[in-house]
């Protein structure tokens, strides 16, 4: 299925884009679609930080099931006030 | 009321949004923008936000507010884009009958945005910047990828 990425702040930069488009087998999950965002963007967070995902505008589990059309998108630390 | 907007941020609009004559007090928290981290003169902030899913947990925040505490109205409004030092970048305005709740539901709602809104604060130096709260993202070895670095 294909899914559309977004990345926001810190994630943004590093990525060096603010959207990308993944093909994942269906049935995959958030954790499955950050392991495969950081095979393709090693730089983007260090292995012992867990990225934060929302689905559709709230934040999700890592066992969370995406499908095909869900807005994806990685939430750096969040600093606002 | 909750709103993101790129203008400047006019308090007393905010807090009038929320003043009702049967409110005993109103507590109005104002966020502004600090002129140094560490030491390093900040030359000017960069508000970053998602703004669909900032505003529904700002939705939420402003829910779970008038759950937990005896208050009649909250507002809150950020400043997102580029904020000069000195500015205002976050108004939160609680009316309320009485002012022990009014000042502690304040608190708590710039405690939760704080921990849960998607809004990205950028501290611009003269000498580079950094995206404030994103220490642990930093790595050991700077501009080395993970796994590319051999581990003995």
């Amino acid at each position: 299925m294909e899914l559309s990425v977004r990345f926001f702040a810190l994630y943004r930069e590093r990525a060096g884009s603010s959207q990308i488009c993944l093909d994942l087998p269906e049935e995959s999950t958030v954790a499955d679609l950050t392991d495969e965002v950081r095979r393709q963007f090693p730089n983007l967070a260090p292995p012992q930080v867990r990225i934060v995902v929302a689905v559709n505008a709230d934040y999700a589990e890592p066992e969370t099931t995406l499908r095909e059309g869900d807005d994806v998108c990685l939430i750096p630390p969040v600093s606002g006030g | 009321m909750i709103e993101l907007t790129y203008n400047r941020l006019n308090p007393e609009r905010v807090t009038s949004v929320v003043m009702k004559d049967t409110n005993g007090a109103v507590v109005t928290f104002l966020g502004t923008t600090r002129d140094h981290f560490e030491g390093r003169r900040v030359l000017t902030l960069e508000y970053e936000a998602f703004e669909e899913m900032a505003v529904k947990k700002l939705e939420q925040i402003r829910g779970e507010m008038q759950a937990e505490f005896s208050i009649e109205d909250i507002a809150i409004s950020h400043r997102i884009g580029a904020v000069p030092i000195g500015e205002v970048s976050l108004v939160v305005a609680v009316a309320s009958p009485h002012r022990v709740a009014a000042f502690q539901a304040c608190h708590k709602a710039v405690d939760r945005l704080k921990e849960m809104v998607p809004i990205w604060k950028k501290e611009v130096f003269e000498d580079g910047f950094r995206w404030v709260a994103c220490e642990d993202h930093e790595f050991e070895a700077p501009g080395v990828a993970p796994g590319s670095a051999s581990a003995d």
